[in-house]
């Protein structure tokens, strides 16, 4: 059943994904101000608001995983926060290409960009800490407070980095003031189907990386097992 | 009363033994001397601008410094399986991370102020001027490095890596606090005054204290006790 | 009451059960070995009635109380298989933080009492770091007895000890059961512990094996428990 649940899925995902390459690719023209890379945009953001919510749903089943000590939900919480690193990542680079076509640079201090930073930073200690740790059940423990912390610590970041920059010369490059908000709307609609896509394709991948979790602890459990024999 | 007494017994206890083998407090200080000269190096520390990095640099050798001891917090407990014996008295286990806490945030802050005398020196910045509100800021600033590198410190304390882990783990969640030390102090060492305009970042710190101990405290005896 | 109730007590490591609904009641004044081969299960079971490690299903009272509250805490004592003390401080010094924390009035004068007791008084100032093993380990069955704990937790007691701490232990032990103190030890030495115990629990890979009073049959012949109640 769940096979089939994730083959469905899987294969809305690919004709979407594909519908929207086209949109974005053939069908839409070259940005006025921006030319042809404002289409890195329609990935870099839906890699973003997805990645933030992967961060976040990883975050409650941290905390359903400590108060119900059921290893599904922590093995949920990790699929999660890997594919949402994973996402990060892509966002952090669509960002700086389109930074070094846009602003002349690949890195900008800007807020939001440094904030993501961090944010990978944190998580790849998290998904550093589920390495060095082999018991499955310390594993879950120790990293859902890691998760807590983690997430705790990204609002906090977030907000303090934008007073930050606020304080500090922006990019010289800069041509956000212009940007942002006066999208054109088929445009933006395109975006906006790729955040379902992209979203499409991280449950599919938190589902199969999840079945991964369980072998793993399924090997883990006959491991030990062997070892008392 | 009984709580009051475990907590101050645990800081003791703590602070006896960094006295008497002074492993973690020696080590930081040195390490704090090594970092303060590299820096010197990366740029003319007699320069104007260098007042503009003095926060940066100075918060940048507590955070380095700081983590030698707050390596050690839970690390000391391994030796002789002293970590199950405190878990299994009645002492719980939020009494026993607050009782760290604060031995933690004072070695810090001797570590912090004997720093401060040696930097004003290789920079030639007069760190008396406002030395009250930079008292506060430190203090402030070095609970939050003391109750992040505390609470990891109990985390990974039976991981192996453990040194690797904690730096890894322990800078980025620092960063927020690290951020507004470090805008406070450049303000305090040029001279400005704590005002309505640097309030939003003494804010920042307070918040981010009573945040996470709070956190910490609900959450250290999930850490401990498996 | 029972003075420790296990009551049907699971423990998982990821998806592998290492304790199998391990449920037995110790009445007060008894003393149990806890009998079972390596990885058996002996010290994750007394890791939980410790406190130090939190069963997955079941739970473990102490006298009727939730093992995890302050006042159950306080009737335990453990010994286990790290000595337990600093090295850093003085023998006196060690033993005035462990009676402070367990509430003693005069956390000095439990210090010096035990001390004494355990013929360490003349070294009371010594740091621990420059003690001999046994004098360590006399410190280590002082640091676990000087709350007078109802209940006494031991896993492995006499593997690590010298001859002149296994006599120190083995007084307190005889002492402690006269007095109708609830004793708990796992170990490889059959022989002291049978000799010692009263009853005996036996744990076959996470399992139940075996729980009720020491027979003589078992003294004459150690090995006959394994025969008849070990695993297959």
């Amino acid at each position: 059943m769940r096979e089939k649940i994730l083959y469905a899925i899987g294969i809305v995902t690919g004709a979407l994904l594909v519908r929207n390459l086209y949109v974005i690719l053939l069908q839409l023209p070259d940005e006025a101000k921006q030319d042809a890379i404002w289409r890195i945009f329609c990935f870099h953001l839906p890699a973003a608001i997805v990645s933030f919510t992967g961060f976040f749903v990883a975050l409650v089943f941290s905390l359903i995983y400590l108060a119900k000590r059921n290893l599904k939900w922590d093995a949920l919480a990790a699929s999660a926060t890997e594919v949402s690193f994973a996402l990060a990542i892509v966002t952090l680079v669509t960002g700086s290409i389109w930074a070094r076509i846009i602003w002349g640079v690949w890195w900008a201090w800007d807020p939001r960009l440094t904030s993501y930073f961090i944010c990978l930073l944190i998580y790849s200690g998290y998904l550093m800490l589920r390495r060095v740790i082999d018991e499955p059940t310390t594993r879950g423990r120790l990293s859902s407070v890691l998760s807590i912390f983690g997430f705790t610590n990204i609002v906090i970041v977030w907000k303090s980095i934008e007073w930050w920059a606020t304080l500090h010369p922006g990019p010289v490059l800069s041509i956000r003031s212009g940007g942002g908000g006066r999208m054109n709307p088929a445009m933006e609609s395109a975006a906006w189907w790729n955040v379902l896509a992209i979203g499409l394709l991280t449950v599919m991948f938190v589902a199969m990386r999840m079945r991964q979790e369980d072998t793993r602890r399924e090997l883990d459990a006959l491991r030990r097992l062997a070892h008392t024999i | 009363m009984h709580y009051l007494r475990a907590v101050a017994t645990i800081a003791l206890k703590d602070l006896r033994s960094e006295f008497r083998s002074k492993e973690a407090i020696n080590a930081s200080l040195s390490f704090a001397m090594v970092v303060l000269l590299l820096l010197s190096f990366a740029f003319d520390p007699s320069s104007e601008q260098a007042r503009e990095f003095s926060g940066g640099l100075l918060w940048l050798v507590f955070a380095f410094a700081g983590t030698l001891i707050l390596n050690r917090s839970f690390a000391r407990e391994l030796g002789n399986d002293c970590l199950d014996a405190l878990l299994a008295s009645p002492l719980p286990s939020w009494a026993l991370y607050v009782g760290k806490c604060i031995s933690n945030w004072l070695l810090l802050m001797a570590l912090e102020l004997a720093c401060l005398p040696v930097f004003g020196i290789f920079y030639s910045i007069d760190w008396t001027v406002r030395f009250d509100g930079l008292l506060l800021v430190i203090g402030l600033a070095t609970w939050a490095l003391t109750v992040i590198g505390t609470m990891f410190s109990a985390l990974t304390v039976n991981l192996r890596l453990r040194e690797l882990m904690l730096p890894i783990l322990v800078y980025p969640m620092m960063i927020p606090a690290l951020l507004g030390a470090i805008q406070l102090t450049t303000d305090l060492l040029a001279g400005r005054p704590l005002s309505a305009d640097n309030m939003l970042w003494l804010r920042l710190l307070v918040g981010f204290d009573v945040i996470y101990t709070a956190l910490a405290v609900a959450l250290v005896d999930t850490v401990l006790i498996g | 009451m029972s003075a420790v109730e296990v009551d049907r007590v699971w423990k998982y490591y990821g998806d592998y059960p290492a304790l199998k609904d391990i449920d037995f009641k110790v009445a007060d004044g008894d003393c149990v070995a806890l009998l079972g081969r390596n990885g058996a299960g002996k010290t994750t079971l007394l890791r939980i009635i410790a406190g130090l490690s939190r069963p997955a299903k079941g739970e473990v009272r102490i006298a009727g109380r939730d093992l995890r509250e302050l006042s159950t805490r306080r009737r335990v004592g453990i010994l286990g298989h790290g000595i337990a003390v600093y090295d850093e401080l003085s023998a006196l010094e060690n033993l005035k933080i462990f009676a402070s924390l367990y509430g003693a009035a005069d956390p000095s004068r439990t210090a010096m009492e035990w001390l004494e007791r355990t013929g360490l008084d003349r070294v009371k100032d010594g740091l621990v770091r420059e003690f001999s093993r046994g004098m360590r380990q006399r410190l280590a069955v002082a640091r676990a007895f000087l709350h007078d704990p109802t209940v006494l937790l031991l896993d492995e007691p006499f593997t690590a000890l010298d001859d002149r701490a296994i006599a120190v232990l083995q007084g307190l032990l005889k002492q402690a059961r006269q007095a109708g103190r609830t004793i708990i030890m796992s170990t490889h030495q059959l022989r002291e512990a049978l000799e010692l115990a009263s009853h005996v629990v036996l744990i076959n890979r996470g399992h139940l094996g075996f729980h009720g009073v020491r027979t003589q049959e078992m003294l004459d012949d150690p090995s006959w428990l394994y025969r008849n109640y070990g695993e297959a």
